[in-house]
């Protein structure tokens, strides 16, 4: 027996030696549920197509692992003393293309114009922007149309391409809907990432190669992986299958219900974190009465103590046991602990309490409860359709009869989003892409109109609530800036709008050999990997 | 046979027509689109524009002469998600799923014809008996659980087997081919198998079935009586006899596993129309939904049109029916 274990000791050292000196040529083969839409950066504003993207293309500004923005192609970036309304970038000299155009100015001015093109996607972050201007080759202002703090937090997937291959390529404006042919951009790109796109089959395989050239290379940025293949895999059983076969060695997307599975599982690793989303329930607290309720001539909701008993009424913790299978942070707040404004206060869940709950709303004048519908969708979060089943329950307890309705993400937010709304009882779930409070405030606490609301599905329309999250656009103090975010997260917590449930969490599984850390926006950032010796 | 040909073509445009106005009759209830195509924090008023601009606040009826008038020039529009014209997405992916559909169909073919005919000829023999359980399992197992077993098997456990894609393919012209090369045809087994099982099974009984008929007739005892060699008897004679019936349900199910492949595509990973489609489903890319089951609906009428000539080819009875029609 000890001699079998010497031959495996040996037999192992070989193969760390042999290992060690192949270290230069490191594949890494990464698979998920869906692939990128197109590799065109303007085209598409979405998670899949921008992480895939991130690798071949990159911002001015970026985020690093933990969310905290990092220069990018921008070394520096401040708001002009002399003007409010201009920001001025900095850019890093000596960056090449991947087919070796020297990156510049002009090319900053040309994407961010393209970015701003009425066939892309990414035109709704640059509302705010008048124009873009170069000063000199390695400057660029940018002008805003009134003082604009969080621009930088908008540019963090708005990805520069090179203006002389755009042109030769006739791909200055994204794809739209009217041109037959089919766009360069889509299969091709040439962006000054960490590695360089080699061949891509759409749904079937991105293959990448190291940026031998590439700027960002340091201790903290080893660029180990000299290939990088990419291979969408739809189906969460062959996906985890094709993990444990040893065919793929990092897997996002992976199911909770195998998380402890694959944690068991030799030469594995599962690594698991919040994603920057929040899972909640919002109901219609502005109309006279509601539609789907047997209260007469009464709403409900609009009652703080019903809302209050309902929030009391919810059991997290059971939610996260049962539900998520511990895959998930209760919460208090829906805001993710990432945003500009996140207090440990805040995200307190409050402690659940039938008795209360009962008495609150016997209190408010349903001693007896009362029957709603709820609207839910079964394909968008995490056990999303599970999480209501569960709240139906624990709202059943205290007398408040839901008649779940759920179904597909297609048919449940068009009854979120319609002016006025189709449902007074519904989930969502919100992500914050600009890391700031106001981001939540604007879609979802102020009023309705053109510009804001547009996920205020509560009916809620308090002027006073507006006007403060009006200023938080503009004001360039932060310390003043911070406490108005403060004072408004104060308000909307004590009238109890929305149910918050918890953020949800994401989990990677991969080859013991790397460790890759969960990514906030689920945008994992392979430049940062590096092998462990086996 | 002309004026035959020239009237099933006329009755085929009328399926199409009606598959297409079904179609697009129930897209209503899919949900909205654009909804999948913009970020979160799209304004209203541009969602609406896009609406507008896709033409999906105009009757149904507007849309689907609009997509038709399209669709006679060949224009079958541009894919909501991918951006992308949907004749060429469809294309590229085509190769694929007729691979896979020709492949499960001939192992479906050879398989079931050779179980059959041992089982018709050995019934009570243990191997026979072993025939008509595993023919059980393929009727009675649902296939992306046949699908999800054998990756278990060959791919987790035994590792001999590639779980997803299609391996390495080589380019003929427009045409993507899985088959010239060793990881391509390593890729093909498993999902073959999951989507042939059921025709496997099917063609299985119903050799067996027809075997047992005919082994019973008069021409087969006299062939007896002539004293021919048994193996002669049994394949000379009898199992052509067979195989008129097997030809066309095998034909037939040939539509089916195409359109079938969808599942077995979706658990493989196998880039083909099957796997394209259900991602439109759940996105309402109306387009790509629509092109994809005007062309399942057109494969469908094809193959029946070649069955029905075929069978005048086989059968000189019915040739003498078409020429005076009643």
């Amino acid at each position: 027996m000890s001699a079998r274990k010497l031959a495996l000791a040996v037999a192992l050292s070989a193969a760390t030696m042999l290992t060690a000196i192949s270290a230069e040529a490191r594949t890494l083969r990464w698979a998920r549920s869906g692939d990128a839409l197109t590799l065109d950066p303007h085209a598409q504003n979405e998670g899949p197509t921008h992480a895939l993207n991130h690798h071949i293309y990159e911002p001015l500004v970026m985020r690093d692992r933990a969310g905290k923005l990092v220069p990018g192609l921008a070394t520096s970036w401040k708001i002009l003393e002399s003007d409010k309304n201009v920001w001025e970038f900095k850019l890093r000299q000596d960056v090449k293309f991947h087919n070796g155009n020297p990156f510049n100015a002009d090319d900053v001015v040309f994407s961010l114009q393209r970015a701003m093109a009425p066939t892309s996607d990414m035109k709704g972050l640059l509302t705010s922007v008048e124009s873009v201007s170069k000063v000199d080759d390695y400057t660029v202002h940018v002008k805003t149309k009134g003082p604009n703090p969080l621009l930088v937090n908008n540019l963090t997937n708005t990805f520069i391409m090179d203006k002389e291959w755009s042109e030769s390529n006739n791909v200055q404006k994204p794809q739209d809907f009217k041109n037959k042919e089919e766009n360069f951009a889509v299969r091709n790109a040439n962006g000054t990432g960490p590695f360089i796109l080699v061949s891509r089959e759409p749904d079937v395989k991105t293959v990448m190669k190291r940026n031998d050239n590439y700027w960002g290379k340091s201790a903290e940025v080893p660029l180990e992986i000299s290939e990088l293949i990419y291979t969408p895999i739809k189906s969460d059983a062959t996906r985890v299958a094709a993990l444990l076969s040893g065919e793929v060695d990092f897997v996002q997307d992976v199911p909770v219900q195998d998380i402890e599975r694959l944690k068991s599982t030799q030469n594995l690793r599962v690594t698991t974190g919040p994603e920057n989303r929040t899972i909640f329930f919002g109901m219609d607290v502005g109309s006279k009465d509601l539609k789907t309720d047997n209260v007469e001539g009464k709403n409900p909701f609009a009652d703080k103590k019903v809302r209050q008993a309902m929030n009391m009424a919810i059991n997290r913790a059971a939610i996260q046991r049962v539900v998520m299978r511990g895959q998930s942070v209760p919460t208090g707040v829906i805001m993710p602990p990432f945003v500009n404004g996140w207090t440990p206060e805040l995200d307190k869940a409050p402690a659940p309490d039938v008795n209360k709950a009962k008495a609150l709303l016997a209190e408010a004048g349903y001693p007896n409860g009362f029957q709603v519908t709820l609207h839910c969708p079964n394909d968008r979060y995490v056990n999303d359709e599970g999480i209501c089943q569960a709240v139906v329950g624990m709202l059943g307890q205290i007398g408040i009869k839901a008649n779940l309705v759920s179904q597909s993400k297609t048919l449940h937010f068009p009854l979120v989003q319609k002016n006025p709304p189709e449902t007074e009882f519904f989930l969502i779930g919100w992500g914050v892409p600009t890391f700031d409070s106001e981001y939540i405030f604007s879609f979802l606490y102020h009023t309705r109109d053109a510009k804001y609301g547009s996920w205020n599905a509560l009916r809620l329309s308090d002027p006073e609530l507006d006007k403060k999250i009006e200023s938080l656009s503009s004001e360039t103090d932060t310390a003043k800036r911070n406490a108005t975010i403060a004072e408004i997260w104060k308000k909307v917590q004590d009238e109890t709008y929305y149910l918050p449930i918890h953020h949800q969490m994401l989990a990677y599984a991969m080859k013991a050999n790397v460790d890759i850390p969960v990514d906030p926006e689920n945008q994992p950032k392979l430049k940062y990997v590096s092998f462990k010796g086996m | 046979m002309l004026a035959f040909i020239v009237r099933r073509a006329l009755q085929a445009l009328g399926v199409l027509f009606a598959v297409g106005l079904i179609a697009f009759a129930m897209f209503r209830f899919a949900g909205d689109p654009v909804n999948q195509m913009v970020g979160a924090d799209t304004p209203p008023e541009e969602r609406l524009a896009i609406r507008e601009q896709l033409g999906l606040n105009d009757p149904v009826v507007l849309q689907f002469a609009r997509y038709l008038a399209g669709a006679l020039r060949f224009d079958f529009g541009i894919s909501y998600q991918f951006r992308q014209p949907v004749a060429q997405l469809l294309s590229e992916r085509m190769p694929a799923t007729l691979e896979l559909a020709l492949c499960a169909t001939l192992l479906a073919l050879v398989f079931g014809i050779l179980m059959g005919v041992y089982s018709a000829l050995r019934r009570d023999s243990a191997l026979a008996k072993l025939f008509q359980a595993i023919s059980l399992i393929g009727v009675s197992l649902p296939t992306f659980l046949i699908g999800i077993l054998l990756i278990y098997l060959f791919a987790v456990t035994l590792g001999w087997l590639p779980s997803n894609g299609r391996g390495e393919t080589v380019r003929l012209g427009w045409w993507t081919t899985g088959l010239l090369t060793w990881s391509g045809l390593k890729a093909l087994i498993m999902p073959s198998i999951t989507l042939g099982l059921f025709q496997m099974t099917l063609i299985m009984r119903l050799v067996r079935a027809e075997m047992l008929e005919v082994l019973r007739t008069d021409y087969i005892r006299f062939a007896r009586a002539r004293g021919l060699r048994t193996r002669a008897i049994h394949f000379g004679h009898a199992l052509k006899n067979t195989l008129v019936p097997v030809i066309t349900i095998a034909g037939l199910q040939l539509g089916s596993v195409i359109a079938f492949a969808i599942i077995t595509e979706t658990v493989f990973q196998w880039p083909g129309m099957g796997l394209l489609f259900v991602q439109a489903v759940q996105n309402v890319d109306i387009p790509i939904m629509a092109a994809y089951l005007l062309l399942v609906g057109l494969i469908f009428v094809v193959i029946n049109l070649v069955v029905d000539i075929l069978y005048t080819v086989v059968d000189p009875r019915l040739r003498v029916t078409l020429r005076r029609p009643a």
